[in-house]
């Protein structure tokens, strides 16, 4: 019988009832009473010299309270990254300043120029119309290659050219994979793009700024994943203001998929102008706004190498790629192709050298950031289309040339020859759980049926591993991380028995409100109806990093954990007096505590009431009161992994690419909600399949962004999907962390695109065309058609 | 975008070269051009308003005419600002050879747009703006030498017969003969 509550039960989502029913407390629907709106007015060139801003005839229009242009930002600090990345001759990496608003120069289309803010947002956008801006345009940027040539007109005019840093790694091992190469029996390469995707979460950013003019303290609402993560980066870099004078709320958000990680120029701006104005300033993002100021995502051009011996054992890999950071460095930008991608480069294999190297490039393009998988994807994708390609190379079977290389259960802990150690997996056995889910065995037969109709059948797989539980601090703070990446939890327990838990993650989509209330009933034996998540605000949750890296659940569900243990240790301390016995006898089960052996107990609610109303309680000893915080840290990364399987049909006379079937097998380590992963995976596939069929976001040569409405970009619909097969039940705990998770949110969109792109590709190889060996993504019915004609 | 394309005007190049620096023709050819003020040796203010796909904009801007010599070739440029969508701008080479009675005028035109309207209308911008070429100097033909006979024939036998004395002469050769 599955449980119906706890560790392991399909619990349903106690926020739904909010969300499904309109009681979403969402940013947009906070209103405070005299907010002011902003509009910003950005720029509709990709780059070009600002000669003059006139404000005049904008501000003497109707209801306009003042018209913000760089100039009125006097003692505004530039957007901060968060992360330093060290070359490969060990300089630091070229950052340039990131204002708020452009000072001097445009830099993409998009790129904020001047703010008015307005009674209604009618009013400052009628204004808008009537500002006289001077931009002389200048050539702009937008290939990677060319912005790297000789020559090229630089996106900063301070920096000496538009490279960000040439990253080599291991740069110790460089001499030894070309070695590896020039004696290699077997090389395989292919030249791929990863292409540029734009994250489209369900709600767009909305930023409210307040000021209270009696305390001088400074509030910002805004969908973040983190607020405490924008409290700091915000108020110590951008504009000056402590800690204790600046709130943070990140309420409701309606997805974030990592657009929703970095500080922003709007936030700061909404906080700065609330107390320049003394009102509420309010900032809603349009969906076209949305398209060209939110960071993208992947956006990597790469040639990947793999050498072979005889025996097809992977000797030796090496990649050259140039990742697009766009026209300013996001929070995260520099890690991601980095050390989020470099470090994955061994995959599921026992590959023993590898070599990696990442030119990081500025183009007069949006920042490009984190995106679901961040750097995992890029690498996954890359690896996996070039096993794939090298079996069909060599002849034999994509499984099992895969199988041939992977690292054995025996083989864990292993130390890869890019940096991580992997604790714990077994990439066989979730090969296995594929192989038998998607009926591999049957595929033949369903070939042919396709055969008769005309279509081509493929089948193609692909393995992943991905780093989650992104930390730890003492780790990245070597690697460039300018902050730790810890997380925090308080568990404050009521005088009934209620618990409070006030957590540093936050819970945009993820249904923290229902699993981390599922691992307190399970450690306490109360019901999860008695515990209440709380997140999001940074005046009441302790300090933490936030969500991303499918890393709630392995760091923030930990030290909620190491708090929970605190709690319940004092607990028994209370019990003891209470039960005259030693806390060391004391043992909690189903919300009772009793002595071992014995058939004294007493509840929960009686130990939490003598906590709280301490009449014979041991006040020598022990505080009263039953709350306790506690801070997580991790020793290593989580490693989730597993395989990936997709069923296509391609028509040749269209190119169409029809997905007839989609299986994901995966090990994400101990599962506490099947039903959330299951949901967490399904949107990890769409997001996925999306961006190997659909989704690209282009520029013309001029650095216009012509994706930027849903009629020119395709995100996926229902219809483009099939029905998935997903499994979990191969599971190897991560060792390293008490609940043994290993996170679950970004394996959907890291296994499926290589997986989908390898089915194309072994339909076409079915068909007998074996001279189509790769096709780019997305496989719109243009690009299939045109490979093959 | 490029786009080339000639057309026989059955006028000599003279005249053909007259009406090209005449701004009264040139607002009538521009496609939704409200207003152009200004000389051939100064530039043109003008004010264009146009629909690319779902954005409709009024634009502002500036019409020049460069490299001329008389009466062979010139460079008709534009550039305007579209306030929230976005800005336009284009130009054409064109060239003015005798051809039999008439002239062959040949044309090499370029056109880009920036802002939302490249954001909404980029995957209608290769035919808009093929469009709005052939319309400039459809009614640039038209201005010098009036309607095709063959146009004009449905007209003259149709109800509204008010057009049926003019005389089949474009507008602008009537100015000027």
């Amino acid at each position: 019988m599955p449980k119906d509550g706890g560790i392991g039960a399909s619990t349903k989502r106690r926020e739904d009832v909010r969300f499904l029913t309109g009681k979403g407390r969402y940013t947009d629907d906070i209103n405070i009473r005299g907010q002011a709106y902003a509009h910003f007015v950005r720029s509709d060139m990709a780059h070009g010299i600002l000669n003059s801003i006139d404000t005049a005839a904008a501000e003497a229009m109707p209801g306009v309270i003042k018209v913000f242009t760089a100039a009125d930002l006097a003692g505004v600090g530039g957007i901060p990254t968060g992360w330093q990345v060290t070359d490969r001759h060990g300089k630091p990496m070229q950052e340039p300043k990131h204002p708020v608003l452009a000072e001097g120069k445009v830099r993409h289309v998009g790129d904020p120029i001047a703010v008015v803010v307005a009674e209604t947002l009618d009013q400052a956008r009628d204004a808008a119309e009537m500002l006289d801006i001077d931009i002389t345009e200048l050539p702009a940027v937008v290939d990677m290659r060319a912005a790297l040539a000789e020559g090229a007109p630089k996106v900063h005019d301070d920096l000496t050219s538009n490279l960000c840093y040439d990253w080599g790694f291991v740069e110790e091992n460089k001499a030894a994979v070309d070695a590896a190469f020039a004696s290699a029996a077997h090389v395989v390469s292919l030249d791929l793009v990863n292409n540029r995707l734009v994250a489209n979460p369900m709600e767009p950013r909305v930023a409210v700024g307040d000021f209270e003019d009696h305390s001088g303290n400074s509030t910002l609402y805004t969908t973040s994943q983190n607020p405490h993560v924008i409290r700091l980066l915000m108020g110590a870099f951008v504009l000056g203001i402590p800690e204790s004078k600046l709130r943070v709320v990140a309420p409701d958000v309606g997805g974030g998929f990592g657009s929703k990680i970095y500080h922003y120029a709007e936030e700061a701006f909404v906080t700065f102008a609330a107390k320049q104005l003394k009102r509420p300033v309010k900032w809603t993002s349009t969906r076209s706004e949305a398209f060209m100021s939110d960071a993208h995502g992947r956006d990597h051009v790469t040639k990947i190498e793999l050498a072979l011996d005889a025996d097809h054992n992977f000797t030796a890999l090496r990649t050259d790629t140039y990742a697009n950071m766009g026209a300013y460095l996001s929070t995260f930008a520099p890690c991601i192709p980095t050390w989020l991608h470099g470090t994955l480069m061994a995959g599921n294999y026992k590959t023993p050298l590898i070599y990696v190297n990442v030119k990081a490039v500025f183009t007069n393009t949006v920042p490009v950031d984190a995106y679901r998988g961040a750097g995992r994807p890029e690498a996954t994708f890359q690896l996996e289309r070039l096993v794939d390609k090298a079996a069909r190379q060599l002849g034999v079977s994509p499984v099992e040339l895969r199988r041939k290389n992977f690292i054995k259960p025996d083989q864990f802990p292993y130390q890869t020859p890019v940096a991580v150690v992997y604790d714990t997996g077994n990439y066989d056995a979730t090969m296995d759980k594929l192989l038998e889910l998607s009926d591999h065995a049957g595929f033949a037969a369903r070939r042919a049926e396709s055969a008769a109709r005309g279509k081509w059948r493929g089948f193609g797989v692909a393995s992943y591993i991905e780093a989650c539980g992104i930390a730890p601090s003492n780790l990245v703070g070597q690697l460039g991380a300018r902050a730790g990446l810890y997380e925090s939890a308080t568990v404050r327990v009521n005088a009934t028995g209620s618990i409070t838990i006030f957590t540093g993650s936050h819970s945009h989509g993820q249904g923290h409100e229902t699993t981390f209330a599922q691992v307190v009933s399970e450690m306490i034996g109360i019901d999860a109806g008695q515990v209440e998540i709380v997140h999001g605000d940074t005046s009441n949750t302790p300090m933490g990093m936030g969500t991303y890296g499918s890393r709630s659940l392995a760091v923030g569900g930990s030290a909620m954990v190491k708090a929970l243990n605190k709690v319940i240790n004092k607990a028994k301390k209370i019990a003891g007096h209470l039960l005259e016995a030693s806390d060391e006898d004391i043992v909690l089960k189903d919300g009772k505590f009793t002595v071992a052996g014995t058939d004294k107990s007493v509840d929960w609610s009686g130990v939490t009431l003598a906590a709280y109303v301490p009449h014979n309680y041991p006040l020598d000893s022990l505080e009263p009161g039953l709350e306790e915080t506690a801070f997580y840290d991790p020793s290593n990364f989580t490693y989730p992994a597993g395989a990936y399987g997709c069923e296509v049909e391609v028509d040749p006379e269209t190119g169409k690419v029809t997905v007839l079937a989609f299986t994901a097998a995966d090990d994400f380590g101990n599962v506490v909600n099947p039903m959330i992963v299951e949901g967490q995976v399904h949107g990890g596939l769409a997001q996925g399949i999306g961006q190997a069929l659909l989704e690209n976001c282009a520029y013309d040569a001029e650095g216009q962004l012509l994706s930027a409405s849903f009629m020119d970009y395709a995100m996926p619909r229902a219809d483009d999907l099939p029905m998935f097969k997903v499994d979990h039940s191969c599971v190897t705990p991560c060792t390293h962390n008490p609940l043994g998770v290993k996170g679950c949110g970004e394996a959907g969109a890291i296994g499926s695109p290589p997986a989908l792109v390898n089915a194309v590709i072994d339909a076409i190889h079915g068909a007998g065309r074996t001279d189509v060996t790769h096709i780019n993504m997305p496989l719109t019915p243009a690009r299939v058609w045109s490979a093959l004609n | 975008m490029q786009l080339n394309d000639e057309r026989i005007i059955k006028a000599d190049p003279a005249t053909v070269w007259a009406a090209i620096l005449d701004p009264a023709v040139l607002q009538a050819c521009i496609p939704g051009c409200e207003s152009l003020t200004g000389s051939v040796a100064e530039g043109f203010e003008a004010v264009v308003s146009q629909k690319v796909g779902p954005v409709s904009a009024r634009f502002t801007g500036l019409v020049t005419l460069s490299d001329v010599l008389a009466p062979h070739s010139l460079t008709i440029s534009g550039e305007g600002k579209g306030g929230v969508a976005g800005f336009a701008k284009g130009g054409a080479s064109v060239s003015f050879v005798p051809e039999g009675e008439g002239t062959k005028l040949t044309y090499a035109a370029e056109a880009k747009v920036g802002g939302k309207i490249a954001q909404l209308g980029s995957r209608i911008i290769d035919s808009f703006a093929r469009k709005l070429a052939d319309e400039f100097f459809q009614r640039f033909q038209d201005a010098v030498e009036g309607p095709d006979a063959e146009e004009e024939e449905p007209q003259a036998s149709g109800a509204d017969n008010e057009n049926q004395d003019k005389p089949k002469k474009g507008w602008f050769r009537r100015l000027i003969s």
